[in-house]
């Protein structure tokens, strides 16, 4: 099927700068339909910069992001916000820190967009967002404000608010960074699952247990640079690039890094 | 002035010339500001009451001033009926035109100084003024195209006041002033400055022989308050200061919504304008704190009168209207800021287009933050109307010092005064906290 090579996001050289500080120094990242594809990498190695590049939040000096069917962004000054619907309908952000409206409660939080947005009309647009949040596990707190949710509620929320319109690439910015194992484990099914409905997702997360057990494919980044890249088994028990054994030295400290992973 | 300084020369004292606004020298000298009250002031009965009032000086009589081109159409006050009139507050003229007010349907309009009724008058704020045959003949002079009508509507004295303690000098005032009489010196001085006529001459021969000092005035004026009565006196204002009091709410209520309603546009051009739009409304929210609000009315009024004549009660609405909203601007454009950026660009991912992010998101979020600093400026800008009386609005202040004229105290007016403010800004402070927590609950 030709459905399972075309690319759903094509990142070419992309090279970004701010003044002298050179945080993207030519990245080259794909992902077709289907993946779940985790960035990983100490922090300041750029993936944040990438998923905002992607998002169309971030201007960049060089390369090309090909979100396909022609929709793509170039380097330069941002377009203006109604030369980028086409990036908009296909590219969710959920972001670390949510970033939920805090004047609104959960449900109309979800709704927004929909109502607006795509011009849903009242009460479809509810009806979609209380699938989703109970799909999610939180539909007894549609009513809720942002400030009354625990940090996996909010996730959760915000991820619900990515969904409702419908983007065929779904960024997640450290969603594991708020969540105990347990939930951590919730969230990588429901992520699987959306993967599984042709959904492409693109998580950035320092956690490797979370990558190994979920990733189709892990991207390490260094220094503004993709190092390695692989199947989760290859990347994280084998690690090639000096960059990823630090990575799993700092999650795992008292593990050497050139020793046996845990995984069977 | 020449009549006080010889005055003070046959007292035997130097004079020190305090000059205070015309309707507060009756309670600058019952305070003790000053000795010795002149100028204008008129022999009222309340002024009789109130204070110790010399002999009358000077004679004169109430006269109405028009447009040439309104000479034989508005010759008496019947003939103006239902048209605008000035005149000084708080004098005999103004009791007069309210009087007329009721009889004639007439509109007083109260004026704090004696030039302002007269270029009104010539622009066309106004169609006549009333006011004394002195100052009329002189802005007569200075402003052309006006004309003295003939009649006249009221004739009365000028005195010099003096604290009620101060009877034993007031009996000195009266002796110099008879000497002035008798050796001719007034008469003197009044030629010199072409005021003298018939009706001095009568009025000095009155004096000189003695006559009793009842109140010449040949209008009616509000009967004198005995000092035991205060209350009830000030309670007939009582409709008066209520009437004043809705002016105040509705010039406030109107002058904060245009004030909201200009400072959201302000405050959203300096954010989301281009360099040349945010920079010219800085400049405006500058220029506008940067200078006093009176100086603003005062442009509005009577600055701007050659090329547009706005009526008093709008030029006061814009006046603080626009003032505050170079306030309120400040306030929506730090609120504004303080919406965390996160949730602008989350709902740029979601497709929000710019407008819709400011009305959707952005906009009623900082609407929740500068809720508490805009109730603040409502209450002041309740007790800031009371500038607007500078032209010639009669709001609550404004009232209230008329009624502090005529009754010739401050404390019931003033107490009276106090609590319709209050009255009018609790409510109001109540309600915005109310707005606060439900939507600090719901929100």
């Amino acid at each position: 099927m030709s459905a399972l090579v075309a690319n759903v996001l094509s990142v070419r050289d992309l090279r970004l700068s701010r003044g002298e500080r050179q945080v993207l120094r030519g990245v080259n990242l794909t992902a077709s339909r289907g993946e779940l594809l985790v960035l990983m990498g100490l922090s300041g190695g750029g993936k944040t910069t990438v998923l905002r590049t992607v998002a169309a939040l971030e201007p960049f000096q060089a390369g090309e992001i090909d979100l396909g069917d022609g929709v793509v962004l170039r380097p330069g000054p941002l377009p203006r916000e109604s030369a980028l619907r086409g990036v908009r309908r296909r590219v969710g952000l959920v972001f670390q820190l949510h970033c939920l409206f805090e004047h609104l409660s959960a449900l109309h939080n979800i709704t927004l967009a929909p109502l607006h947005v795509r011009g849903q009309a009242r009460q479809e647009a509810d009806e979609r967002a209380r699938q989703l949040l109970e799909s999610l596990g939180i539909g007894h707190r549609a009513e809720a404000l942002p400030r009354e949710l625990s940090g996996g509620e909010a996730q959760r929320v915000a991820i619900a608010r990515a969904l409702a319109m419908d983007p065929p690439l779904l960024l997640m910015d450290e969603p594991t960074a708020s969540l105990d194992p347990a939930r951590r484990g919730e969230l990588g099914a429901t992520l699987r699952r959306l993967t599984g409905e042709g959904r492409t997702l693109v998580v950035t997360t320092h956690d490797d247990d979370f990558a190994r057990d979920f990733a189709t494919r892990v991207v390490v980044m260094a220094e503004g640079e993709v190092v390695e890249e692989g199947p989760p088994g290859e990347v994280l028990d084998a690690p090639r690039h000096p960059a990823t054994r630090r990575l799993l030295q700092h999650q795992e400290p008292g593990l050497d890094s050139s020793g046996p992973s845990r995984q069977t | 002035m020449e009549v006080a300084e010889e005055l003070a020369r046959r007292l035997g004292r130097r004079p020190r010339f305090v000059q205070v606004a015309f309707t507060s020298i009756d309670q600058s000298v019952e305070r003790g500001d000053f000795d010795i009250g002149m100028t204008g002031v008129e022999d009222t009965p309340a002024r009789r009451a109130a204070l110790s009032v010399s002999v009358p000086y000077f004679e004169f009589r109430e006269v109405l001033t028009v447009r040439q081109a309104d000479r034989d159409r508005f010759r008496t006050l019947e003939d103006l009926k239902g048209k605008r009139l000035g005149t000084l507050g708080g004098t005999i003229a103004y009791q007069l035109l309210l009087d007329a007010s009721r009889t004639l349907a007439v509109e007083p309009v109260s004026y704090d100084d004696d030039v302002h009724p007269y270029e009104d008058l010539a622009s066309g704020r106004l169609d006549g003024v009333v006011l004394d045959h002195i100052l009329a003949r002189r802005s007569a002079r200075k402003v052309p195209g006006l004309v003295i009508q003939p009649a006249v509507l009221a004739t009365s004295h000028y005195v010099i006041v003096l604290a009620r303690r101060n009877s034993a000098l007031r009996d000195q005032v009266d002796a110099a002033l008879g000497g002035m009489m008798r050796d001719g010196t007034l008469e003197r001085i009044f030629r010199k400055w072409d005021v003298w006529d018939e009706g001095q001459k009568k009025l000095f021969a009155r004096v000189l022989a003695g006559e009793p000092r009842t109140p010449p005035s040949s209008v009616a004026v509000p009967v004198a308050a005995p000092s035991g009565s205060r209350l009830g006196t000030a309670l007939r204002y009582l409709p008066a200061l209520l009437k004043a009091s809705l002016v105040t709410l509705g010039l406030s209520c109107m002058a904060m919504a245009l004030a909201i309603a200009v400072g959201v546009a302000v405050a959203t051009g300096r954010l989301y304008a281009g360099r040349v739009v945010s920079g010219l409304l800085a400049v405006y929210v500058e220029v506008v704190r940067g200078t006093p609000v009176l100086l603003q009315l005062f442009v509005l009024y009577y600055g701007l009168s050659s090329v547009v004549r706005l009526p008093a009660f709008v030029a006061a609405l814009i006046g603080l209207g626009l003032n505050y909203a170079a306030y309120e601007s400040e306030i929506y454009r730090g609120a504004l800021l303080a919406v965390p950026r996160g949730q602008l660009e989350a709902a740029r991912t979601l497709g929000f287009s710019e407008l819709q992010t400011l009305r959707l998101v952005r906009g009623p979020q900082a609407f929740r933050i500068a809720l508490a600093p805009m109730t603040n400026d409502f209450v002041a800008l309740l007790k800031d109307s009371s500038l607007v009386s500078v032209i010639t609005v009669v709001e609550l202040t404004k009232a209230t010092q008329i009624m502090a004229a005529n009754v010739g105290s401050w404390a019931v007016p003033g107490l009276l005064c106090a609590a319709l403010y209050l009255a009018l800004s609790l409510p109001l402070s109540r309600l915005a906290r109310h707005l606060e927590a439900r939507w600090r609950m719901t929100a």
